[in-house]
C-alpha cells in the first residue's frame, strides 16, 4: 500500500469536467449588464513625441462612451520592480513620448468592439517621429538615441555574479574555448490573449475581473496607478487561457479598462486581439552570449566566464530578473570552483521583453549545454561523461550563492546513457544531442517589496467534513487548483472531492505572489500544507478527547477515518468528529491558516530540480530541413504530487522549448515585428511533435511539501541545447543563434563543404 | 440591416437575426450565449473556435453566420448527454489533455469531425486530423493518446 491516499495517483484536473464541457467561464467569456467594450489605440512609431492627441471626432462617434489619454491618468509610472523607483518606467497611456510600436496613446470604451475600433481611427495624434535604435549593441553605443531621460547609454540594468579567482584558474587550463551565441525572441502565445473585465461603482470601489497569474501583483500595481486603496480592489482571476510569463504585470487591457470604468462608472471590457498580443504584450528576453570556458585535459571544468548583453526593448518589466537568472543559471548545473558574470540590459525601441517560462535560463542553458558539447569534443570526451565529471551533486553550496539539498542528475546522467545505448547505431544523419539542466522552485526575490508572506492559505472545515481551500496561487493551466487540493486532501486525510478550491481572489484569499519561477507547488503547497495541519490538530483535540486515548498515543486521520496509528481500526469517523467539534466549540467554524517564506536559503530558492534530455533528429543534408523524432527526458523533481500534471507539464515544455529552438522567433524591421500573427508565427503543431518519453528520477526535497519541488519551467531549458548538439552529432555543422532553422543547417553545410574542398 | 439566421444548434433550432458581417463564432457567443467556443486568432489559423457545421469541423470564425444558414452546427456544449460526458470528454480527462482549456473546445470537435468520419485512424492521421489546432499547453500528445483509447473502443458510449 502507498504511504499516500491521494498524492502520486492519477487523478483528474479538478476544474477538468468544466473545461471539457465548455462551460468554464473565462475572462474572455464574462458579461455585466451595461457593459462596454474597450479598445486601445497604439503608437505606429517605434520613438516620437507625442505632439498633439485630439480625441473629439471619436468622442462624436455614436456609440462611443468615453476616449481616455495619459492625461485622464494620474500619470504614474509603474513597473514590477517596485523596490526601485528608477526601474518603474511604464505608463501605459504614454503623455509625452511613444518608446516602439505598439506602445498605448489612448483608448475608447463605446457600445461595442466595432464602434470601439472605428472610433479608434477617429483619434487624431500628431507625432514628432525620433531617431530610434533597435539592436542592443547599437543601443549602448555614444550616437544611439537616448530612450529613457536620464539612461546613458541606454544601459537599463547590470548584473554582476563572481566566485573564485576566474583570472587565476583560466591560466591553470589546459585548453580554454572562446564563443558566441545569440538567443532570439519568442511569444508566449497564450491561446486567451491579454483581457479584462473593470468593474468600477459609485461605491468608489474596483472589481476586475482577469486573466493572470497574479491576481495580487495586478491588485497592488492597479491601485500604485490609479490613486486607490489596495483594498478597495478586488482583482479575480477566473479560469486563464495560459500565461507562460506573459501575465503577471499590469498590461494594457486591465489598465485601460480599469480608467475607462473609473471615468463612466460603468463595466468595461477590453480584449486584445491576436495581433496586439504579438506586437504589444511583452516578449522572451533576446540575448547576445560572450563565453569563455576553461578546462583541465581530464574535463574538469576549471573556470567560466560569461558576458551577456539583452534586449530590453521600451521598458524594464521583469527584464532584471532575466537578465539576473540567466547569469546564474549560466553555471547550471555545474560545480565551477571559478565563475564570473556581467550582464547589461539595454533599452531598445522595441516591445519590451521580460519573463518568458524558463526566465532567462532557456537561453544560458543552450549556450552552456552548446558550449559543453564543443569543449567536449575538443578534449575528445563523451559528453554524458564530461557531464557527470562536474555535474552538481545533493549538498552542495554554489559559493555565496545558493544551497543545493536533493539533486538527482547523476541518476538522470546513467538513465539517459542506457537510452542513448539501448537506441544502439544511428541510421545515417540521424543525432542525439544531451543537455543537462537545472531550475529553481520559486524565487527568494522580494523587488516587488511585498509585505506579506510569499504564499499563505486557509483552509475552512465545515459541518459535514467538507473542505473549503482558499489560496491566491493562480492556476493558469499548470494544475495548480489540483496540485494543492491534493496536497490539503493528504494532509488532512480526506477525499479529494471534499475538498473545494477558491483561489486567486483577492477578495476573499490570501495575498499571494501568484504563479511565476516554478513557484507554486513548492511554496504554495508549503502553506496549504501547514494550514491544513493547523486544522487538523484543531480536529484532533476533540478526536482525542472523545477517543479518550492515552496521551502518548499518536492519531492521525486517512481516508476520512481518524485513528490511532499503531492500532488503525480504532477509530472515528472524521464527519462525525467535525460536526461534534463545531458545536463544542460554540459553533465556531475550523479555520487552519498556513504561510511561507523561504528564509536561510540562498539568494535564489529553496529548492532546484535537476534533469537530462536527448532529443533525436534526422537530418535531410540536401535542405537542411530537420525532424525532432524523439526526446526522451530524465527528470526529478523530487516527490510526484500530481503524475498527469507532471507529464503534461514535460510535454507541454518540449512543444514550447522544442519551438524556441525549431522555429519560433519574431523578426523585425525597424521595430516592426514581421509576423504578428498565429498563421506567420510558426509554432509546433501536433505533425511537428516528436515521440516523447518521460524517465522519472526517485527524490526527496526536504524542502518541499511532501518532499516536491518545481516540475513546471525547468523544463523548458534543455531543448533548444539538446537540438543543436543533435543536428551537430548529425551533420557536424553548429548553430550558434537560435533558432536553429533549415536554413541556417542547409548555409552551414555548403560552408563545410566548401571547407572540406578547400582543404583537400 | 440585420438578417434572418435559421441554424440548429446542438439539435435545437433558433430563429435569430444577425448583422452580414457577424461571422459563424460570434453568433454563437454572443447571441446564442454558447461561450464554450473560443476565439483565438479571429483568422482561421488557430482552431480554439471549431465547430462542426453539417458534419465537418468549420473554423467558425472563418465563415459568416449567413453562410451557415439553415445548416446543423454541434458546438462542445453538444457533447455531452444530460450529465454523462461524451467518451472524447472522459479520454480527455483520464489523459490530461489539456490544461489551461482555451484550446480543447476546439479540439474536441476537430476531433468528433475526425472520429464521426473515420472510427479507426491511424496515429498520423489522428495527428492530421488536430493540425489545424493549437495547443501552447500539452506538446499534443496526451491528445493523441486519448484518441487512441477512444479508437481502441475503451470509451463507450452509454446507449
Amino acid at each position: 500500500m502507498s504511504k499516500y491516499s491521494v498524492i502520486g495517483k492519477r487523478v483528474h484536473r479538478v476544474d477538468g469536467p468544466e473545461k471539457v464541457t465548455g462551460s468554464a467561464k473565462y475572462t474572455f467569456d464574462i458579461v455585466l449588464p451595461n457593459m462596454l467594450y474597450g479598445k486601445v489605440l497604439r503608437s505606429p512609431h517605434p520613438h516620437a513625441k507625442i505632439l498633439k492627441i485630439d480625441t473629439r471626432k471619436a468622442e462624436k462617434l455614436i456609440g462611443v462612451k468615453a476616449v481616455v489619454t495619459g492625461k485622464d491618468t494620474p500619470g504614474h509610472k509603474q513597473g514590477i520592480w517596485r523596490r526601485f523607483p528608477e526601474l518603474c518606467d511604464e505608463e501605459i497611456l504614454c503623455r509625452q513620448k511613444v518608446r516602439y510600436i505598439g506602445d498605448a496613446v489612448a483608448a475608447v470604451a463605446a457600445i461595442d468592439e466595432d464602434t470601439a475600433e472605428e472610433a479608434l481611427d477617429l483619434i487624431e495624434v500628431e507625432y514628432e517621429p525620433l531617431s530610434a535604435v533597435f539592436d542592443p549593441l547599437e543601443a549602448i553605443k555614444e550616437e544611439a538615441p537616448q530612450i529613457h531621460d536620464g539612461v546613458d547609454l541606454n544601459i537599463n540594468i547590470t548584473r554582476h555574479i563572481e566566485w573564485g579567482d576566474v583570472d587565476e584558474a583560466f591560466k591553470k587550463c589546459d585548453h580554454i574555448r572562446e564563443d558566441q551565441f545569440k538567443c532570439c525572441s519568442q511569444a508566449h502565445v497564450c491561446m486567451e490573449t491579454h483581457d479584462a473585465v473593470a468593474s468600477f461603482d459609485y461605491s468608489g470601489k474596483l472589481t476586475m475581473w482577469t486573466s493572470t497569474q497574479s491576481s495580487y501583483y495586478i491588485q497592488r500595481l492597479l491601485a500604485d496607478m490609479l490613486d486607490l486603496r489596495e483594498g478597495d480592489i478586488r482583482v479575480i482571476k477566473p479560469p486563464t487561457g495560459g500565461g507562460f510569463g506573459s501575465k503577471f504585470e499590469l498590461d494594457s487591457a486591465q489598465f485601460c479598462a480599469a480608467v475607462l470604468s473609473m471615468k463612466l462608472c460603468k463595466p468595461v471590457k477590453i480584449v486584445l486581439t491576436r495581433e496586439e498580443e504579438f506586437t504589444a504584450t511583452k516578449r522572451r528576453t533576446p540575448m547576445y552570449y560572450f563565453v569563455k570556458l576553461g578546462a583541465k585535459r581530464d574535463g574538469t571544468m576549471l573556470a567560466k566566464e560569461v558576458r551577456v548583453i539583452t534586449e530590453g526593448g521600451a521598458y524594464t518589466a521583469m527584464g532584471a530578473t532575466a537578465l539576473y537568472l540567466t547569469g546564474f543559471f549560466s553555471s547550471f548545473p555545474y560545480k565551477y570552483p571559478n565563475y564570473r558574470y556581467d550582464g547589461y540590459r539595454a533599452y531598445t525601441n522595441t516591445a519590451p521583453t521580460s519573463a518568458m517560462r524558463g526566465f532567462g535560463a532557456p537561453q544560458s542553458t543552450f549556450v552552456g549545454e552548446s558550449q559543453i558539447d564543443m569543449l567536449a569534443d575538443d578534449l575528445g570526451i563523451d559528453p554524458i561523461e564530461i557531464r557527470r565529471k562536474n555535474g552538481m551533486t545533493p549538498n552542495y553550496e554554489v559559493p555565496g550563492q545558493a544551497y543545493i539539498q536533493s539533486c538527482g542528475l547523476h541518476q538522470c546522467l546513467d538513465e539517459i546513457e542506457k537510452h542513448i545505448k539501448k537506441r544502439g547505431k544511428l541510421p545515417p544523419n540521424h543525432g542525439i544531442g544531451i543537455s543537462a539542466y537545472g531550475f529553481m522552485s520559486g524565487g527568494i526575490f522580494n523587488w516587488f517589496d511585498t509585505p506579506y508572506a510569499f504564499s499563505a492559505a486557509l483552509v475552512r472545515i465545515n459541518i459535514d467534513g467538507k473542505v473549503d481551500l482558499f489560496t491566491g496561487a493562480c492556476d493558469i493551466g499548470q494544475g495548480s487548483d489540483t496540485t494543492l487540493s491534493m496536497i490539503c486532501a493528504e494532509e488532512l486525510g480526506v477525499r479529494l472531492e471534499d475538498i473545494r478550491i477558491h483561489a486567486a481572489d483577492t477578495g476573499i484569499c490570501p495575498a499571494d505572489l501568484g504563479a511565476w519561477g516554478s513557484r507554486e507547488t513548492l511554496m504554495n503547497g508549503n502553506a496549504v500544507k501547514m494550514a491544513a495541519a493547523d486544522a487538523k490538530s484543531q480536529i484532533m483535540e476533540f478526536a482525542a478527547a472523545k477517543m479518550g486515548v492515552n496521551i502518548t498515543y499518536d492519531l492521525d486521520i486517512k481516508d476520512g477515518w481518524i485513528h490511532i496509528v499503531n492500532r488503525p481500526e480504532r477509530g472515528v469517523s472524521y464527519y462525525d468528529i467535525v460536526k461534534e467539534a463545531i458545536r463544542g466549540r460554540d459553533g465556531n467554524v475550523i479555520i487552519g491558516r498556513g504561510h511561507y517564506t523561504p528564509h536561510r536559503k540562498g539568494m535564489i530558492s529553496p529548492a532546484y530540480s535537476f534533469g537530462l534530455q536527448a532529443a533525436e533528429v534526422e537530418v535531410d543534408p540536401e535542405t537542411g530541413r530537420y525532424k525532432l523524432l524523439n526526446v526522451t527526458t530524465a527528470h526529478e523533481s523530487g516527490t510526484v504530487i500530481n503524475p498527469i500534471g507532471i507529464e503534461g507539464q514535460l510535454e507541454g515544455a518540449i512543444m514550447m522549448a522544442g519551438g524556441f529552438g525549431f522555429c519560433e522567433d519574431q523578426p523585425m524591421d525597424e521595430g516592426k515585428i514581421l509576423n504578428p500573427s498565429i498563421a506567420d508565427y510558426k509554432l509546433i503543431r501536433s505533425l511537428d511533435m516528436p515521440e516523447t518519453e518521460i524517465l522519472e528520477i526517485d527524490t526527496y526535497e526536504p524542502e518541499g511539501p511532501f518532499g516536491a519541488k518545481e516540475a513546471g519551467e525547468g523544463l523548458t531549458n534543455p531543448t533548444a541545447g539538446a537540438i543543436g548538439n543533435a543536428v551537430y552529432k548529425a551533420v557536424g555543422v553548429r548553430i550558434n543563434d537560435l533558432p536553429i532553422t533549415p536554413e541556417k543547417v542547409f548555409r552551414a553545410l555548403r560552408e563545410k563543404e566548401k571547407q572540406g574542398k578547400k582543404s583537400k | 440591416m440585420k438578417k434572418e439566421l435559421k441554424l440548429t444548434v446542438n439539435g435545437q433550432p433558433y430563429d435569430i437575426y444577425v448583422k452580414p458581417k457577424t461571422l459563424l463564432s460570434e453568433a454563437l457567443r454572443d447571441h446564442l450565449g454558447l461561450t464554450g467556443t473560443k476565439r483565438g486568432c479571429n483568422s482561421s489559423s488557430c482552431g480554439a473556435c471549431t465547430v462542426v457545421l453539417n458534419g465537418m469541423a468549420v473554423k467558425s470564425c472563418s465563415i459568416l453566420a449567413l453562410q451557415a444558414n439553415g445548416g446543423e452546427v454541434t458546438t462542445v456544449e453538444g457533447l455531452a448527454r444530460g450529465t454523462e460526458l461524451h467518451p472524447l470528454q472522459k479520454a480527455f480527462l483520464d489523459h490530461g489533455s489539456f490544461q489551461c482549456g482555451f484550446c480543447t473546445s476546439g479540439m474536441l470537435m476537430s476531433s468528433k469531425a475526425l472520429l464521426d468520419e473515420n472510427p479507426k485512424p491511424t496515429k498520423e492521421q489522428i495527428k492530421e486530423g488536430i493540425d489545424g489546432n493549437i495547443c501552447r499547453c500539452t506538446g499534443y500528445n496526451s491528445i493523441i493518446r486519448a484518441l487512441t483509447a477512444v479508437v481502441k473502443g475503451e470509451y463507450k458510449e452509454e446507449k
